[in-house]
C-alpha cells in the first residue's frame, strides 16, 4: 500500500509529467488558457490514460512478451490508443451524451498527445504490475491537471500584466512555466522520506 | 519555389520549433546537452525524410478517409527501425534519449509534415522537405542545447570551458532550464520579426487540426 502511495504522489509532483517530464507541451501551452478549458482537457487526459494503461499493459505482458515480440510495442502501443479513443468517442457518443459534451472536443487531440503514450510506454519500462501501472497513470493524469488547472490562473494575470513586447504571449508563458517548474523542484526527496 | 528555398525554408522561415511551434516537448527534454540534442535530432531527421518519402510515393494509393492511420503506422514502423539501429550502435545515446525515442512517433513534426506536405507534393520536393525540416529542428535543438551545456555545465560536447566548469548555472540542465532558454529564443525571434505580431500557440500548426476543426475546436479557443 505504501508503495501505491509513493507512485502516486511521485508521478503527481516530482515526476509531473508536464513540468518535469515535458509530456504533453502541447495541450498545456494550447489550452491552458481558460479555466474551463483547461479542466475539460485534463480529465480527458485522465480518462484515456487509464483506459490506455487497461489495455496496452495486458497486450504487452501477455501478447507481446511471451511471443518475443517485444519490438512491436511502439507500433502495436499507437495503434491501440488510436482506436481506443476513437472507439471512446463513439461509445460516449452513443451512451452518456452529456460526458461526450465535455470531453468530446478534447479527445481526437489526444490520440497523438505524447504524455499518453509515454506513460503507457513508462508503465513497462518501470516494471510496474497492473495495479501499480493504474495507479501510476492516476497520478500522471492528476499531475497533468494540476499544472493545467494552476497555469490557467497563472496565464489570467499574465494577461493584464506590463511586459516587454518581445516576450508578450509564448516567451513569457514559458518563463512562467520555468518558475513553476522551478518550484516543483522543491517536492524531490521529500516524498520517499515521508514514508521512511 | 527552387530546390533550395524548399530546403532552407525549413531553417529559419518555417522552422518547425521556433516558428511552427511544433515537437516542443522533445526539444525541451532531449536539449539538456549538446550530444543527446544532436542524437535526437538526427534520429528525427531519419524518421522525417523516410516517412515523408515513403508517404509522398504512396499518396495516390491512401484512401483520404484512413490517412491519418497509415501515416501514423508508417512512421511508427520507421522510428522501431531507429530505436533498433540506435539502441545496436549507440546504447548511451539510446540511454539518454530513453522515453523520447519511442515518442519520435506522436512528435507532431513528422505528421504535420505528412499532413501538410508530403501527401500533396512529388517525392523528391518531399525528400528535400522533410531533410530541411529535419535540420532545421536539429539545429535549433543543437542551439538550445549548447546554451544550455555551455552556461549550466561548462562543458561542450563534453569538452570542459575554461572559466565556465568552475562558475556554472546547474538549474540550465534542468527541467526549469529547458522551459527558460526555449522562452528566451521565442522572445529573441519574435524580436527579430518585430514587424510580424507575437505567435500565440494556435491550432494551425497542429496536424490534428483537420480532425479536431470539424468537432469546432475553435469554440475551444474562443471558449463559446
Amino acid at each position: 500500500m505504501t508503495k501505491l502511495i509513493i507512485i502516486l504522489l511521485s508521478a503527481v509532483f516530482i515526476n509531473n509529467y508536464i513540468l518535469s517530464r515535458f509530456l504533453g507541451i502541447c495541450p498545456f501551452l494550447g489550452v491552458s488558457k481558460k479555466l474551463d478549458s483547461a479542466t475539460g482537457m485534463s480529465l480527458a487526459v485522465i480518462f484515456v490514460m487509464l483506459i490506455a494503461t487497461a489495455v496496452t499493459w495486458p497486450i504487452q505482458m501477455f501478447l507481446l512478451n511471451p511471443n518475443d515480440l517485444g519490438y512491436l510495442q511502439t507500433i502495436v502501443f499507437i495503434l491501440v490508443i488510436a482506436a481506443l479513443v476513437q472507439l471512446v468517442e463513439i461509445v460516449l457518443k452513443r451512451y452518456i451524451p452529456a460526458l461526450h459534451k465535455s470531453l468530446g472536443v478534447y479527445l481526437p487531440l489526444i490520440t497523438t498527445n505524447c504524455a499518453i503514450l509515454g506513460v503507457t510506454i513508462l508503465n513497462i519500462d518501470e516494471g510496474y504490475t497492473f495495479v501499480e501501472s493504474m495507479v501510476n497513470s492516476l497520478g500522471s493524469g492528476l499531475g497533468f491537471m494540476l499544472a493545467m488547472v494552476m497555469f490557467s490562473g497563472v496565464r489570467s494575470k499574465l494577461e493584464g500584466a506590463d511586459i516587454p513586447k518581445s516576450f508578450k504571449g509564448l516567451p513569457i508563458t514559458l518563463v512562467a512555466a520555468s518558475i513553476t517548474s522551478l518550484s516543483f523542484m522543491g517536492f524531490g526527496g521529500v516524498i520517499e522520506n515521508l514514508f521512511a | 519555389m527552387t530546390k533550395l528555398q524548399n530546403f532552407s525554408k525549413g531553417i529559419i522561415k518555417e522552422n518547425p520549433v521556433l516558428v511552427l511551434m511544433l515537437g516542443t516537448c522533445p526539444a525541451l527534454a532531449t536539449s539538456t546537452n549538446v550530444m543527446s540534442a544532436l542524437g535526437m535530432g538526427v534520429a528525427a531527421t531519419v524518421v522525417l525524410f523516410c516517412s515523408n518519402v515513403v508517404i509522398s510515393a504512396l499518396r495516390n494509393v491512401i484512401p483520404d478517409k484512413v490517412r491519418i492511420p497509415c501515416f501514423i503506422v508508417l512512421i511508427a514502423g520507421f522510428v522501431t527501425m531507429v530505436q533498433m539501429l540506435v539502441k545496436a550502435f549507440s546504447p548511451a545515446l539510446d540511454e539518454a534519449l530513453g522515453i523520447y525515442l519511442p515518442l519520435i512517433v506522436v512528435n507532431c513534426i513528422i505528421l504535420g509534415r505528412a499532413e501538410m506536405f508530403a501527401q500533396k507534393n512529388k517525392v523528391i520536393d518531399s525528400a528535400i522537405d522533410g531533410l530541411g525540416m529535419g535540420a532545421g529542428f536539429t539545429l535549433t535543438l543543437v542551439m538550445m542545447g549548447t546554451l544550455r551545456e555551455v552556461f549550466g555545465n561548462g562543458t561542450w560536447l563534453g569538452f570542459p570551458i575554461p572559466v565556465l566548469t568552475d562558475n556554472n548555472i546547474s538549474i540550465l540542465t534542468m527541467a526549469p532550464g529547458g522551459f527558460f532558454v526555449f522562452g528566451l529564443l521565442i522572445a529573441i525571434v519574435n524580436k527579430l520579426t518585430v514587424d510580424k505580431p507575437n505567435k500565440e500557440f494556435s491550432c494551425a500548426g497542429c496536424p490534428s487540426a483537420d480532425i479536431c476543426h470539424s468537432k469546432k475546436c475553435e469554440g475551444v479557443e474562443n471558449n463559446d
